[in-house]
């Protein structure tokens, strides 16, 4: 049996009444172009292994649980399940901000950080005086989705209709803001630490 | 501040789930079962 010729559609058909085989097939037909798109927006093997996972989970009980409408767009949906959990994985993280940080210490543990001495909170003080001088001279788009996201607390999904881009994009623009904002910090040798 | 992207193309990293995932997804399937009663559905991992 030639599977190029199987389609998604009769697959997750198969699939929902009883072959495992239509799985395996389907996992193996995409597994590198969702695991791919995860990994681009992660950046860590790990946290890519883990939303990989999750994404197929809750497929399969999806279309275990016969809650799955087939309009021949399998992988869009994947991918979107994928998407939202990304962006899951970004929400809890943020109570634990490690954006590409790699081990290093984060400047918003201090920036979030309520029980400081005298000392520590005339620190805390300079220190966020600091970050917002260099959030100012972000390019527009940059300091805008970094304000939203880290002083209004917005989830990406409320950045992307205000600011009327995709989710992507902004998270992008986010990735960018950091990477621009290290760049400044090394530049102009500013110590944000206490 | 001009807008500051990379311009480092990235390396073609090999990017698939390892085997011992994809392997655990398959099995996973094949444990879930899916129990229809009045209109109600349960989920039951087996052995």
């Amino acid at each position: 049996m030639n599977k190029e010729l199987i389609q998604d559609a009769e697959l997750v058909s198969n699939y929902i009444q009883g072959n495992e085989n239509a799985l395996s097939i389907l996992i193996e037909r995409h597994k590198q172009r969702i695991y791919s798109f995860i990994y681009s927006k992660v950046y860590d093997r790990d946290i890519t292994e883990d939303i990989f996972q999750d994404t197929f989970i809750k497929v399969i009980r999806t279309l275990k649980l016969g809650k799955y409408n087939e309009e021949g767009k399998f992988l869009p949906w994947v991918m979107r399940i994928a998407h939202n959990l990304v962006i899951d994985h970004f929400r809890k993280n943020r109570r634990m901000p490690k954006f590409d940080n790699a081990g290093e210490f984060s400047i918003f543990s201090v920036l979030s950080d309520s029980s400081l001495n005298a000392e520590k909170s005339i620190i805390k003080e300079q220190v966020e005086k600091d970050v917002r001088r260099i959030i100012e001279e972000l390019p527009d788009d940059q300091k805008q989705v970094l304000m939203m996201r880290m002083y209004q607390d917005m989830s990406f999904k409320e950045i992307s209709e205000r600011t009327g881009v995709s989710i992507n994009t902004a998270l992008g623009r986010m990735r960018y803001a950091l990477i621009n904002m290290r760049k400044v910090i090394e530049q102009k040798n500013i110590v944000l630490t206490n | 501040m001009a807008k500051i992207y990379s311009t480092k193309t990235p390396k073609n990293i090999n990017l698939k789930p390892k085997d011992e995932t994809v392997s655990f997804l398959l099995n996973y399937s094949k444990a879930l079962s899916v129990i229809n009663y009045n209109k109600l559905k349960f989920e039951a991992l087996l052995n």
